[in-house]
């Protein structure tokens, strides 16, 4: 029954996968821009947001005209309601992305005030993270969205000692605030895109029990 | 829009006796998609939908101006066949019309009245594919002696279509097709127009607006006898042109 909306359904999904990798690629790529100190990389993801939020208005058309000529309810309903959220989130995460990119450009060609330690670990665990609640939350598995975001406590703690380390070395010497403030806001988006990770599995949970529990909440 | 369009109407006006029905009605229908007429009681939609197989010609004192070009040809013309139209283009109706007779010779009957295929498994192959087309074939494939008015209302419907199918015609108007149906067989005879527009050019007329936005790919909003507005069903029912179409979908009037 209502085989079209579900093929409508299933595309949708598709696109907030899809969706996801770009934000998932982005977020990699900007710390690879700043590890490697690549400008013109960093200038391209930043560009390349663009493509992100078009695709967030795209799938939000398509969440207006399935409400318009479908009328979902009950299950339905929720089912377009979690999509137009998880697809703000995933556009906000996207834009932390693009943040870190843009310190890269900001920072130019000045040396790093050590190799990077914490944020390319982050980086890798925080993607993980967003392609496992993906399938969690295309999947209706409340049980592996509320995995994920107990997961969160690892991205803190790394936060946490990226965060302890650059203030130790701010201490100790203050002529490189300027250049050890710029990676602190950097760690500090990717901890928040671990936390946009959460609320989709907040979602996930709500589409799959109907209820909306408030699971780990971050320390951040 | 750009497309060939299947049905087309030039200046069309027809008046029941003093009554101005049609007012310059222009709409290109296209082919092998859905269009919805929607609008309130009295708009005009069934009449237009009716002029589409001449089937006004059976209700006295109508007059009809203009043209109605289907495949390049103005069926208003006095040389215009209305047998081989009434077989080009078929009609469903609100309340599904099976004759008292068994599901075979429901389905034969056009056959014969048509005068299409005398031969037993031709015909037979016909009533097959027609029943498979409307996914009644499994289940009725044993009962075909069994009188048609045994059969739920939602079956009924679905042979009524099977019934215009086997005419092999081009376009089939439906004129409140689902409004005797429960909302479970509604949609399901919806998944079935759209598995149909494939094949052919369907045209609905609805008061169910719900209906209109779910199944059609076009959608033409009329009031008091004129087309108001003519576009893509997306556009009309998420950011319609018109104030009235705005103020009728979203249930301000009608």
């Amino acid at each position: 029954m209502r085989e079209s909306f579900k093929k409508h359904i299933k595309g949708l999904n598709e696109d907030i996968v899809a969706m996801s990798e770009m934000v998932a690629a982005a977020t990699i790529q900007s710390v690879k821009a700043l590890e490697e100190r690549d400008v013109k990389k960093a200038e391209r993801i930043a560009k390349d947001d663009l493509l992100i939020n078009e695709k967030r208005w795209k799938i939000e058309e398509e969440c207006i005209n399935l409400i318009a000529l479908q009328q979902p309810v009950a299950s339905d309903l929720r089912e377009i309601i979690a999509a137009l959220n998880v697809i703000t989130e995933l556009e906000r995460m996207g834009d932390y992305a693009e943040g870190i990119a843009k310190i890269v450009v900001m920072l130019g060609d000045e040396p790093l005030i050590r190799p990077l330690i914490f944020m390319p670990k982050m980086a890798e665990k925080a993607t993980d993270m967003l392609k496992r609640s993906m399938q969690a939350f295309i999947s209706r598995d409340a049980k592996a969205a509320t995995a994920i975001c107990n997961e969160d406590d690892d991205i803190d703690k790394l936060y946490d000692e990226a965060y302890h380390d650059l203030l130790m070395r701010m201490i100790k010497d203050p002529e490189v605030i300027s250049k050890a403030t710029p990676l602190i806001w950097a760690t500090h988006n990717l901890e928040r895109i671990a936390d946009r990770v959460t609320n989709i599995c907040e979602r996930t949970v709500f589409l799959a029990t109907g209820t909306m529990p408030q699971v780990n909440v971050s320390r951040y | 829009m750009e497309f060939a369009p299947k049905i087309e109407t030039v200046g069309l006006n027809l008046h029941y006796g003093d009554f101005h029905a049609l007012q310059d009605v222009n709409i290109k229908i296209p082919a092998q998609n859905i269009t919805a007429m929607i609008g309130p009681s009295g708009c005009g939609k069934s009449t237009l939908l009716r002029c589409f197989n001449r089937m006004n010609d059976l209700i006295e004192h109508t007059r009809v101006e203009g043209g109605i070009i289907i495949d390049e040809h103005d069926i208003l013309k006095p040389e215009a066949d209305l047998i081989s139209i009434r077989r080009k283009v078929g009609m469903v109706f609100q309340r599904p019309n099976v004759f008292d007779l068994s599901i075979y010779n429901n389905l034969r009957f056009g056959l014969r009245i048509h005068r299409m295929l005398n031969k037993r498994d031709e015909v037979m192959e016909a009533i097959e594919h027609g029943l498979e087309h409307v996914g009644l074939w499994q289940e009725l494939k044993d009962k075909l002696k069994k009188s048609a008015l045994t059969l739920t209302l939602e079956q009924q419907q679905r042979l009524c279509i099977a019934r215009v199918l086997i005419l092999k015609p081009e376009i089939i108007l439906l004129d409140e097709p689902c409004s005797a149906l429960d909302p479970v067989s509604t949609l399901k005879i919806e998944d079935l127009l759209r598995v149909l527009k494939h094949e052919y050019t369907l045209v609905i007329v609805t008061h169910n607006m719900q209906q209109a936005a779910r199944v059609s790919d076009y959608t033409g909003f009329m009031y008091l006898g004129k087309l108001i507005e003519f576009g893509n069903t997306k556009q009309v029912f998420t950011n319609p042109m018109e104030k009235l179409t705005e103020n009728y979908i979203s249930g301000r009037f009608g």
